[in-house]
């Protein structure tokens, strides 16, 4: 119970000094889970706009691809993309295994999923009371996925911080394809597991609690916006 | 006396159309022509295919067989679409200001305004209220924004689907003065209403349907004076049609 009790007492102390290795991983991954989730709603919104809007052969199969691919464990496309990365792999040239560049596409594709297997039903409610409009206006495919993008954006807001909630709390992807390197790639939940394993609880728990504080604003932010999608 | 300019989608021509959905013939040997401008008006009763053959008139949606033309060219044809404007039933209105509405149709490609942003919302008496979530206007004032909005394309052919439902007398007299205002632009008007005084006031003639079916089309005088089928005698009177009950 005392060690416990240091440990939370170190932990605060981590954070309050502002200790160089918590900011160094804080920003890493902050970095990676960012840039991730930017990407994967630039590639998913739009593709989920399109599923939402057009009519096409196979239409069903990608719904059900997509929502299987939401549920897939982390750890799972880690390894996926370990075997595409490495150095015998398809992709080994870019030499991108055990890189920050090898963990953001991982998380991409982690996050892409979710981002556009809910936007397109956020978007496809606002088609179905959009369609008569738009073709009487004219508007093309391209036209009419931009503007319902556009008008239902406080709902794809929410959609953005849950993929970032998915990217910045998994392990099983960027432990696989990073490897927990120590100023490299070592991220907050990679180092949660290291430390934890070692029993150095205080840098885990530092870590712990502003994983935490990440996820509330995340919630706060998702709570105030839906308060305001009510027009 | 107003058209001083041709209006270049008309006559409006229908040939044997028709239209079945799931087994259910919905319209059927529709025959019509078209030549008059002002106001065309669609009666019948709920059901009868009313909205179903101003979609068709539209373009949007396609009948099984026969044939539309606007001036002698397909319904289907791009410069046909392109100057027409729908009021729809249920106004459907963006996720934005009153003004972003307005915007968003003057800045269509296609789009040859007429008037400018300003003048639409004096025309609609909506500028206070511009910068409004659009959603949020009362019902009176979302259809006029659904009408400027039609408008504002600057369209040749206008389709009204009821606009004056659940409107109380004022916010009727509002459309019914936009709709004469478009008149005369020389903008043809396609109106269906179920207010008789309303088809009565600015009809210039008028199609009653049955059960998707063409039962007269003749100018407004002949119509509500002399209607020549037993069906619109009984709609124009105001007479209840028998019903399953009371038949037995
Ligand atoms: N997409 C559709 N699929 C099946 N049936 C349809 C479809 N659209 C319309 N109908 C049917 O066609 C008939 C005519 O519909 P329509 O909306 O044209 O009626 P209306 O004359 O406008 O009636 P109201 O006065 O109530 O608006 C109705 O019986 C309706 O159920
Ligand atoms: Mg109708």
């Amino acid at each position: 119970m005392q060690d416990f009790r240091q440990s939370f007492s170190h932990a605060a102390q981590l954070i309050a000094d502002l200790d160089p290795t918590l900011i160094e991983i804080v920003l890493l991954s902050l970095k990676v889970s960012l840039t991730a989730t930017l990407l994967a709603c630039v590639i998913g919104m739009p593709l989920g706009a399109l599923l939402a809007t057009r009519r096409f052969f196979g239409k069903w199969l990608v719904s059900v691809v997509l929502n299987t691919l939401m549920g897939m464990p982390p750890v799972v496309l880690g390894l996926l993309f370990y075997m595409v990365l490495s150095a015998s792999g398809p992709l080994g040239w870019l030499q991108l295994l055990y890189t920050p560049g090898a963990m953001i596409i991982v998380q991409t594709f982690l996050v892409l999923p979710i981002v556009t297997a809910l936007t397109k039903q956020i978007i496809e409610d606002a088609w179905s009371e959009y369609q008569p409009l738009l073709q009487s206006l004219r508007v093309g495919k391209w036209g009419s996925a931009q503007t319902l993008l556009w008008d239902m954006r406080t709902s794809l807001l929410t959609v953005a911080l849950a993929g970032f909630a998915r990217a910045i709390s998994e392990v099983g992807a960027v432990i696989v394809v990073g490897g927990n390197i120590n100023h490299l790639t070592r991220v907050m939940t990679t180092a949660i597991a290291l430390e934890t394993s070692k029993g150095e609880l205080a840098l885990a728990l530092a870590l712990g609690m502003i994983l935490l504080l990440i996820a509330l604003t995340v919630n706060a932010l998702v709570f105030s916006t839906r308060q305001r999608v009510t027009v | 006396m107003n058209d001083a300019r041709q209006n270049p989608l008309l006559p409006l021509e229908l040939k044997s159309v028709a239209l079945t959905i799931g087994g259910r013939p919905l319209l059927s040997g529709l025959n019509l022509k078209v030549t008059t401008p002002g106001v065309t008006t669609i009666l019948g009763h709920n059901g009868a295919g009313k909205s179903l053959l101003l979609r068709l008139l539209h373009g949007l949606g396609t009948a099984d067989t026969g044939t539309i033309t606007w001036g002698r060219q397909s319904v289907a044809a791009t410069a046909v679409k392109a100057r027409q404007a729908m009021v729809f039933q249920q106004p459907i209105l963006l996720r934005r200001s009153v003004a972003a509405n307005l915007d968003y149709v003057l800045q269509l490609p296609h789009a040859r305004p007429i008037l400018s942003r300003k003048q639409l919302l004096n025309l609609a008496s909506l500028s206070a209220v511009a910068s409004q979530p659009a959603r949020t206007l009362s019902g009176g004032e979302q259809q006029r924004l659904a009408f400027v909005r039609a408008l504002a394309t600057g369209p040749d052919i206008m389709f009204l689907d009821e606009p004056t439902a659940n409107l109380d007398p004022d916010a009727t007299q509002w459309i019914e003065d936009l709709i004469k205002n478009a008149r005369a632009k020389s903008i043809k008007i396609f109106l269906v209403t179920h207010d008789i005084g309303q088809a009565r006031r600015l009809s210039q003639d008028v199609i009653f349907l049955n059960k998707g079916r063409i039962e007269e089309h003749t100018d407004a005088a002949s119509f509500f004076h002399r209607p020549k089928s037993a069906y619109s005698q009984q709609f124009v009177n105001g007479v209840l049609p028998a019903s399953p009950q009371s038949a037995q």
